[in-house]
């Protein structure tokens, strides 16, 4: 399974169980007008790191925190790498 | 027999009336014959007026040596078996140790040019019994911290049993505990036996739950304590069934409704207390009426001279149970000006009763919100299928902590479907219950968590 619908599935997941609605997962959809919250988002980057075992937030101090739908994967790409 | 003899541990114990005993894995003591007997060699004269270290590596040596040695020792100071071999040097200094009392599972103190060293064996041996100076011994115990240099606690034999109400004839007792008596919460039940008139099971470390369940029914135990943990793993053994207490008691954790309701319908004839209790603190409160938390009348009325109060959700308690201080160097004051201890347990009130909540230094930080495992765990175990829980923080880079769960299931789910069903149910449970940064993020079912050698969940802060 690609990590970016690794990704998808779980903040579909997560918005479900947050009883949340997320908005249609394009590229430039900025993460904090997905539909979750910090605390979901943190949730999602949990879960994450349990399926692939990165968690690409963690690692350095100067990380960017990703703005897009796209950057969000991205990172997780880069931290696969 | 000098008259304040008769407030010494040994004036409890008497050569007639009903055999009593303590008995460890493999040998049991018969308590009678230390009334005309010695566990240590007939040396205790070389330790009268000292203060003594109890180093000794076997609980039963322990028990002798304390019940031999009180009214004769100026201080006993017991050693937990778990400390750090680092902290001997401030512990031997700090309690200006010149006596030792050792058995053949001790550590070697050789280096540390203790004045008297005396062997306690689990063989008492005959001796005629002489009236001697009478000290009024100072009892240290020391904090099981998790961090940094155990703290010594010094209590009086006066404090440490006055929670203890005599018993009146009834059935003979036979106590077991799952604790170690060289800690505070076993302290009490060695006490409880020795003032009760009773029989005494120890523990033993590294001893399979099962095998311990039937050497308890073996000596037919009568009163069991534990902390929730140890009756949680107990709870999971097929031996329990061998057993039937008629009494019950928790301490040293939370005891959340959950296990009271497990342990009731396990033993439905048994009376089931848990205790609140800490090293400083001693004995605050027992609560038997079969629920979680205690009543607000404990905090809002003094009882038996114990009194409590809640400021900033944090218990503090002013008790004749309490340790009358510190020793050491460097010793913080134990009580504030009005007398009182800060538990660092934090309470919350609903309705006419107080909950414990959790620890004041275990606090998660969820994005600034507050959390404690405890709270969680009390709502996972909840659910039918969970044995035991640990809540614990994952750092998250978005909102600094998150809350994860490890979970203990009562069997194995058969199937990957079933696992799944029984995660969704719980993660259900907690976001019907919980506020959504209580809920956990993750739940990883594991086989077991790790008791320490308190009986306390081992938890890691910070």
């Amino acid at each position: 399974m690609s990590i970016k619908l690794t990704i998808s599935e779980q903040m579909t997941e997560v918005a479900r169980e947050q009883g949340k609605t997320l908005a249609p997962l394009r590229d430039d959809l900025p993460l904090l007008d997905s539909g979750l919250d910090s605390l979901a988002i943190a949730v999602v980057v949990a879960r994450l790191e349990d399926k692939l075992g990165i968690d690409p937030f963690a690692s350095a101090d100067d990380v960017q925190f990703p703005v897009t739908f796209a950057d969000f994967v991205k990172a997780y790409e880069d931290g696969a790498d | 027999m000098a008259l304040t003899e008769l407030h010494s541990l040994r004036s409890n114990i008497s050569e007639e009336g009903p055999d009593r005993f303590i008995w460890n894995r493999v040998a049991g003591a018969r308590l009678n014959d230390l009334a005309r007997g010695t566990s240590l060699g007939g040396r205790f004269a070389e330790l009268t007026g000292r203060s003594v270290l109890i180093a000794t590596g076997n609980q039963l040596t322990t028990a002798l040596a304390l019940i031999e040695l009180d009214g004769r020792a100026r201080r006993l100071v017991i050693l937990p078996p778990d400390i750090d071999p680092e902290h001997l040097a401030a512990v031997i200094a700090g309690a200006d140790v010149d006596g030792i009392v050792i058995d053949h599972g001790s550590a070697k103190f050789d280096a540390f040019k203790i004045a008297a060293s005396v062997e306690c064996s689990s063989n008492i041996v005959p001796i005629e019994q002489r009236p001697h100076a009478f000290f009024q011994t100072e009892w240290v115990l020391l904090t099981s911290g998790t961090t940094g240099a155990p703290k010594m606690v010094a209590h009086s034999l006066a404090g440490l049993t006055a929670a203890i109400t005599p018993r009146q004839g009834g059935d003979p007792v036979v106590w077991g505990t799952f604790y170690d008596i060289r800690r505070y919460g076993g302290l009490q039940i060695l006490l409880r036996a020795i003032l009760g008139g009773a029989s005494l099971v120890l523990s033993n470390p590294g001893e399979p739950v099962a095998d311990h369940l039937a050497r308890l029914a073996q000596h037919g135990v009568t009163h069991l304590t534990g902390t929730p943990s140890h009756w949680r793993r107990a709870l999971m053994s097929a031996a329990l069934g061998k057993i039937s207490p008629r009494y019950v008691r928790l301490s040293g954790e939370v005891a959340d409704q959950t296990i009271l309701d497990s342990l009731h319908a396990s033993f439905p004839q048994a009376g089931i207390g848990h205790a609140y209790a800490s090293t400083e603190a001693g004995v605050a409160f027992e609560v038997n009426d079969g629920y979680a938390g205690f009543p607000a009348a404990l905090v809002e009325a003094e009882h038996d001279g114990v009194a409590m109060k809640v400021i900033d959700d944090s218990l503090y308690i002013r008790s004749p149970r309490a340790a009358s201080h510190y020793i050491g160097e460097e010793v913080a004051a134990l009580t504030d000006q009005d007398g009182f201890i800060d538990t660092g347990d934090i309470v919350e009130r609903r309705g006419d009763r107080y909950f414990f909540a959790g620890r004041r230094g275990g606090v998660i930080n969820i994005g600034g919100l507050k959390v404690h495992p405890e709270e969680i765990e009390a709502v996972i175990n909840r659910h039918p299928q969970v044995r035991m829980s640990l809540v614990r923080s994952r750092r998250s880079p978005i909102t600094g902590s998150i809350v994860i769960a490890d979970v203990v299931l009562k069997r194995e789910c058969e199937r990957a479907s079933e696992e799944h069903q029984v995660r969704n149910d719980i993660l259900a449970l907690c976001r019907g219950t919980l506020p959504r940064h209580k809920v956990p993020a993750a739940i990883s079912f594991v086989p077991m968590l790790v008791v320490a050698p308190s009986g306390k969940l081992a938890r890691r802060y910070g």
